[in-house]
């Protein structure tokens, strides 16, 4: 019985393949109906799958296709032609061997649906042309089997059987079939060409029998093999293994001295790369065998719609990764359909618009940057942008405000936010709102990127980024509190080092929001080790106050990470965390170094998320539903207070927005002008006010260093000296009263003590009236 | 856990942290191995101490004394990994001494007293009289899922808002 079920999965597998070729071919048939190769490609596919399930006896599935078969032998020996009627029911009656196949693969058997319409249209087509010939069956088998299969050329004995199986009339064809099915398609299917080696085919037959069922049609089925993917991934990870003891071998090679083993180290350095190569290279497939599928799917979408559609497909042969291949399927499908739906319009406003009738869709894939490029472009309608804003405005995905500030690039990005959909009707095909977003959230899964563009009028085009393999990634090491990281290159844009001189004065704040100034635009930045909630390490006396940022891309927008050090690039093999470490965002895996460590891998767009600096609808609907923890990330931060202590036990608090930094300034750096203390600071003087002095408190006065808090007040800083900064607290503030006293701007509960807040501006111009008047009289 | 061995023997593995003598099911343990490099993992809960190498496989090394409401270790001495997995789910305990494999008639265990505070009760799941000690038998599904423990989870707010 084992025996019967693998001949039955085999026969699944190869159908399968058959079917979706099939489709290809049918609609290459109807544009060039000519085309005899083609045909007798169709039929030899009909005719094994006939045989294959008469064997295995699905007779359900058999009568359907043998009457298909009887269809194309017409057509193949000219008595009929191709005409959109025979193309529909030929069509139809692949769906129905497809629909057989699956109810096959689920319940074991071919299921009593009843075709008999089917039979009955295809008959109908076959008798209206052919009324010569009342038996289908035996005029096909007489008429064209001697043609291609000379008697002459079949020396051995199966041949014969075949050969009298091929002439005699269909009763007797049936009665063979059972005994002689699993040689008979492959012989039936051979080119003529094949014809000409009998021997190899025979001894083929030989040592493939009993259990085998028939090749596949082509001869490149001699020279491959099925492999279960389990089996690629199983060898997969043994190579992401070999490739880490490799890396290990490598750092310890620079210490060796012996030249043998040097010359080993690289050999084997050598091997495991072009072993990693090859065993990827087992598990890329063309791009083609989903391509494949869309000719068919635009055809009938199309004519639901009441279309004309054109598809052009490039790049067939681009290979990637299987696993990300069947991740993108879903994604491509839905585009394409969207493309057809809502896309490309009807016939009749094409030529109000002076394009031709017949809409073009264009399907390209290619290889740029060790990532795969596919690009969907239609040349319909375009994406009006005003609408998709309207859209998002009227859904609440957006604010008002954000929409002003919208480049028409991030508007219509705006069509993959959730719940997002601008038919306005929904269709079988699309618009139910549920589409895009999820096109996008699986090519992200992937490690993907989606953009979109779009000319009204002109047409839409979508662009899908995806890495060739997932297993195996470039990385980026770094380093955070003494800590190593890695990081995809897959999100990294650039690599910046601000020196020393440059360190202090680069990083600048807007609303208390650390920001660098890249090539005159505004870049964000994210401390790595506060938002892991790292102790700091003081730095490498070398690479004090150099700041590493590297520029990271989380959605499409760049923002810089502050890591103590870059360290290298490096491939890693990705791992995934345990259950529970999953529900960390900012990880999204870990991988093991070449010195055997672990190190964590870091998600980029769940670093960003942390620092909560995407501002995308996207970002906020996650921490919306992600409730109470995450929303306090988003704090109001006009609400966020900086404490420090002026004298031992006096807390105060300033907005931390008022704030531009935090120094630290070595107490002999501090000189006086006009008796008042001052300190070069970013090439001006900055003026030190002493709020221990200024509010008449006793202070032990700074030993070493003073803790100075950098106001900026009207384009000048000016420092406070505090004894201690406290801490930053993003509480509410549950009451505030005004205050009378001076320099206090009120006072608030904070963490359950009284707490004045500073009023900087005035305390300010109370100490340096003189300064800020005469600069601004 | 608690299924009996087909004769009536059941074994443990037996460890100690601080003051308690535990052991788990020896069909449990993978392998115990000595003190590891760990890589600590900022944000994740308190209790997981990092994620050590185990040929290949990445372990989480849980800390059994955060999860107990245990203090802190003070000897010097590194602890051990005793490496446990049950079905998928592979995680390190970190012990301070690794002590004997010793068999056990099951049908002499005893349910801890009730007076045993919720947090280290909720790990331990009978009591075996030892001769000169009593030997404490862990829940090891319970020790190596910490997401379920509800309250290293609370603990684990309370820091997180305190940051």
């Amino acid at each position: 019985m084992s025996d019967m079920e693998e001949a039955i999965t085999e026969f699944l597998v190869e159908s399968h393949e058959n079917v979706d070729r099939l489709d290809n071919e049918l609609l290459a048939l109807e544009e060039n109906p000519g085309d005899v190769e083609t045909l007798a490609s169709i039929f030899r596919t009909i005719h094994t799958i006939k045989g294959t399930c008469g064997f295995l006896g699905y007779s359900n599935l058999e009568s359907v296709t043998h009457v298909g078969e009887n269809l194309l032998g017409k057509l193949r020996d000219g008595t009929m032609t191709l005409s959109d009627p025979i193309t529909e029911a030929l069509l139809h009656m692949v769906d129905a061997v497809r629909e057989m196949l699956g109810t096959i693969e689920s319940s074991g058997k071919d299921g009593d649906k009843d075709y008999g319409s089917l039979i009955i249209a295809m008959d109908t087509l076959l008798k209206d042309s052919g009324e010569l010939d009342p038996s289908p069956g035996a005029d096909q088998a007489g008429q064209i089997e001697p043609d291609e299969e000379p008697a002459a050329e079949e020396p051995t004995a199966t041949h014969a059987h075949d050969e009298s199986v091929e002439s005699e009339p269909d009763s007797l064809e049936d009665a063979y079939q059972d005994e002689y099915a699993d040689s008979l398609p492959s012989y039936t299917q051979q080119d003529q060409q094949d014809m000409f080696e009998p021997e190899i085919e025979a001894s083929d037959e030989v040592l493939s029998a009993p259990n085998s069922q028939a090749k596949s049609g082509t001869s490149a089925a001699d020279s491959t093999i099925r492999v279960e993917v389990l089996q690629l991934d199983i060898l997969m990870n043994l190579v992401g293994e070999l490739v880490l003891a490799r890396n290990q071998i490598l750092q310890f090679s620079p210490n060796e001295e012996d030249a043998s083993f040097l010359a080993s180290t690289q050999r084997l350095n050598q091997i495991t790369t072009e072993l990693q190569e090859g065993v990827m290279k087992t598990r890329m497939q063309p791009i083609g065998s989903i391509f494949g599928k869309y000719p068919r799917m635009v055809r009938d979408l199309a004519k639901s719609c009441g279309k004309e559609i054109h598809i052009d497909i490039t790049g067939k042969e681009t290979e990637l990764d299987k696993t990300i291949l069947e991740a993108v399927k879903d994604p491509l499908t839905h585009i394409i359909r969207n493309s057809v739906d809502h896309g490309i319009e009807t016939p009749e406003e094409r030529e109000q618009t002076g394009k031709s009738r017949e809409g073009r869709l264009f399907l390209r894939a290619f290889h740029e940057g060790g990532q795969v490029n596919i690009e969907i472009r239609d040349d319909g309608g375009g994406i009006p942008i005003s609408k998709v804003k309207a859209k998002a405005l009227q859904r609440g995905l957006v604010t008002a405000s954000q929409v002003r500030k919208m480049s028409d690039h991030e508007a219509l990005n705006l069509i993959f936010s959730p719940g997002f959909s601008t038919a306005a009707r929904i269709t079988n095909v699309s618009g139910r709102g549920v589409g895009m977003d999820v096109v996008r959230t699986n090519i992200e899964n992937i490690g993907g990127s989606v953009d979109v563009q779009s000319a009204e009028g002109a047409g839409t085009t979508i662009r899908i980024k995806i890495p060739l393999t997932l297993a195996i990634i470039p990385a980026l090491t770094i380093t955070s509190s003494g800590q190593r990281f890695a990081i995809p290159q897959v999100n990294l844009l650039e690599l910046v080092r601000l020196e020393e001189t440059d360190g202090i004065s680069a990083v600048e704040y807007v609303h208390g929001t650390p920001v660098y100034r890249l090539r005159g635009a505004l870049l964000p930045l994210i401390y790595l080790n506060k938002t892991l909630g790292q102790k700091p390490v003081p730095p490498a006396s070398e690479d004090e106050n150099a700041i590493n940022i590297v520029v990271l891309s989380a959605d499409g927008k760049p923002f810089g990470l502050i890591v103590d050090s870059i360290n290298d690039t490096e491939e890693i093999v990705v791992k995934p965390l345990d259950k529970q470490l999953k529900e960390l965002e900012v990880y999204a895996g870990a991988t093991i170094m070449g010195d055997g460590c672990v190190a964590l891998i870091l998600d980029t767009a769940g670093i960003a998320r942390r620092g909560s600096i995407m501002t995308t609808p996207k970002s906020e609907e996650v921490n919306r539903l992600d409730g109470p923890e995450l929303e306090s990330e988003v704090i109001d931060e006009s609400e966020t207070l900086l404490l420090f202590l002026i004298n031992d036990g006096l807390r105060m608090a300033v907005p931390l927005s008022t704030v531009a930094r935090l120094e630290e300034i070595k107490i002999e750096c501090v000189e006086y002008a006009s008796g008042k203390p001052v300190t070069q600071y970013r090439g001006e003087i900055m003026p030190i006010i002493n709020l221990a002095d200024f509010f008449g408190v006793d202070a032990p006065p700074p030993t070493e260093i003073m803790h100075v808090i950098v106001y900026q007040h009207e384009g000048r800083s000016v420092g406070f000296a505090v004894t201690e900064i406290q801490d930053i607290v993003a509480d509410k503030v549950t009451s505030r009263t005004e205050s009378s006293a001076v320099g206090v701007l009120s006072s608030a509960v904070i963490r359950g003590l009284i707490t004045d807040i500073l009023d900087a501006p005035s305390v300010i111009e109370m100490e340096f009236p003189e300064l800020f008047t005469q600069q601004y009289a | 856990m608690t299924t009996l061995a087909n004769d009536q023997v059941q074994q443990l593995c037996t460890f100690y942290v601080g003051p308690l003598f535990l052991g788990v099911d020896v069909r449990v343990v993978q392998e115990v191995i000595r003190y590891q490099e760990m890589t600590p993992v900022p944000l994740s809960r308190p209790g997981v101490e990092g994620l050590i190498n185990l040929r290949g496989q990445i372990v989480t090394a849980l800390d059994p004394r955060i999860q107990m409401n245990l203090p802190p270790s003070e000897s010097d001495e590194l602890p051990m990994n005793v490496v446990i997995r049950i079905e998928d789910s592979i995680a390190s305990l970190l012990v301070d001494e690794i002590g004997d494999v010793v068999d056990i008639d099951p049908t002499r265990l005893e349910p801890p007293p009730s007076t045993l505070p919720a947090s280290s009760g909720r790990f331990i799941e009978s009591v075996f009289k030892m001769e000169d000690q009593l030997l404490l038998l862990l829940n090891a599904g319970r020790a190596i899922r910490t997401g379920d423990n509800n309250s290293t989870s609370m603990r684990a707010n309370d820091d997180q808002s305190d940051d």
